[in-house]
């Protein structure tokens, strides 16, 4: 599966779920919402948005790792 | 801007939604409407009926017809909506509260009816909306705001209450197991009869405050390792599976539909009357 990163940061709670399940270890938290911090690690799994209980992230379709960040 | 199950399914007005961080309960619903996605069900045709407690709040983020009802109530108000509209999918969200302590009653007798309803338990272990009592599936010895010393009253475990009581279809998901969880709830759906899907979900903010369970990552953690698959459990002696979560499809039979046994009275009384 290849996909492109989303991000929604006003829905994010930063609970951390999907920075603790990425197996590329591709995430993080900053100032307490969630950040692609390092996309060429992003194996594009779609774990992070199975997981999210906030919808705050998702995966589109597109290269894995590039991230769009709003919010 | 949201995924296109979110944006498809939800009201995107009303998220982010009022769970705490952490909740297991987005990650269930995400669950419920990837299993309505994937069955292809249209909106005319399936409503959501909720009680009251945390659970129940996820019928107003979900952009079908819904009913939020009152506490306990919801599967007496989803029978009331199958009797009417025996055509349309009536999906219950529920909590272990409302479902199994003031609801219980509705919900043994609609097992007992074999009604074709599809029943959610968002099991969170613990009274969350109105801070933080033990409910019927705090299990025994754990603590709350009301057992501080440890509860002494023993658990009950839905899918098994409810099988006793006639269900026809009951399993167990997890917050953790996400994309299983998904396709129990898909053949709960499917299955005609009264189904119920147990999902234990995660409370960081009572149940695992009190219990001293970690934050939700931790308590996510704790239900990838101590989760058993249903076929693994089988061969499994009763102590090694204490404090374990079975997940799976548990039971499964057929009996005859309860809609369908009145619309054939009707038809032997002479009809409906216009």
């Amino acid at each position: 599966m290849v996909g492109r990163i989303q991000i929604n940061q006003e829905w994010c709670k930063g609970c951390g779920i999907c920075v603790a399940f990425c197996p590329g270890q591709a995430l993080g938290l900053a100032e307490g919402k969630v950040r692609m911090l390092f996309p060429d690690q992003c194996v594009g799994c779609g774990l992070c948005e199975l997981r999210c209980p906030d919808y705050a992230i998702w995966m589109e379709a597109g290269d894995a790792g590039e991230a769009r960040q709003n919010g | 801007m949201a995924s296109r199950l979110i944006e498809r399914y939800m009201r995107g007005a009303y998220l982010p939604h009022i769970w705490c961080a952490g909740c297991g309960n987005g990650i269930i619903l995400r669950d419920v409407v990837q299993a309505v996605d994937n069955l292809r069900l249209e909106k005319r045709d399936t409503v959501f009926v909720s009680g009251i407690g945390c659970s129940s709040r996820a019928v107003g983020y979900l952009d079908f017809d819904t009913l939020h009802t009152t506490h306990g109530r919801a599967i007496a108000f989803a029978t009331g909506i199958k009797m009417a509209r025996p055509e349309l999918k009536v999906i219950v969200l529920t909590g272990d509260g409302d479902a199994a302590a003031i609801g219980g009653n509705h919900l043994i007798h609609a097992a007992r009816r074999n009604i074709d309803l599809t029943v959610v338990v968002l099991n969170n272990n613990i009274y969350g909306m109105t801070g933080g009592q033990f409910s019927p599936t705090t299990p025994i010895g754990d603590f709350s705001t009301t057992t501080p010393y440890g509860g002494i009253d023993p658990d009950f475990d839905i899918p098994a209450l409810a099988q006793a009581a006639g269900a026809t279809y009951t399993a167990r998901g997890t917050a953790y197991h996400a994309a299983q969880t998904t396709k129990l709830i898909e053949a709960a759906i499917l299955h005609e009869g009264f189904s119920v899907v147990e999902c234990v979900t995660t409370c960081p903010t009572y149940y695992g405050r009190k219990n001293h369970r970690g934050n939700a990552v931790e308590m996510l953690k704790w239900q990838r390792d101590n989760a058993i698959p249903v076929a693994q459990a089988r061969n499994l002696p009763r102590e090694a599976l204490e404090g374990k979560i079975v997940y799976g499809e548990l039971w499964r039979c057929q009996r005859p539909e309860y809609t369908r046994q009145y619309a054939a009275i009707i038809e032997r009384a002479g009809g409906k009357k216009q």
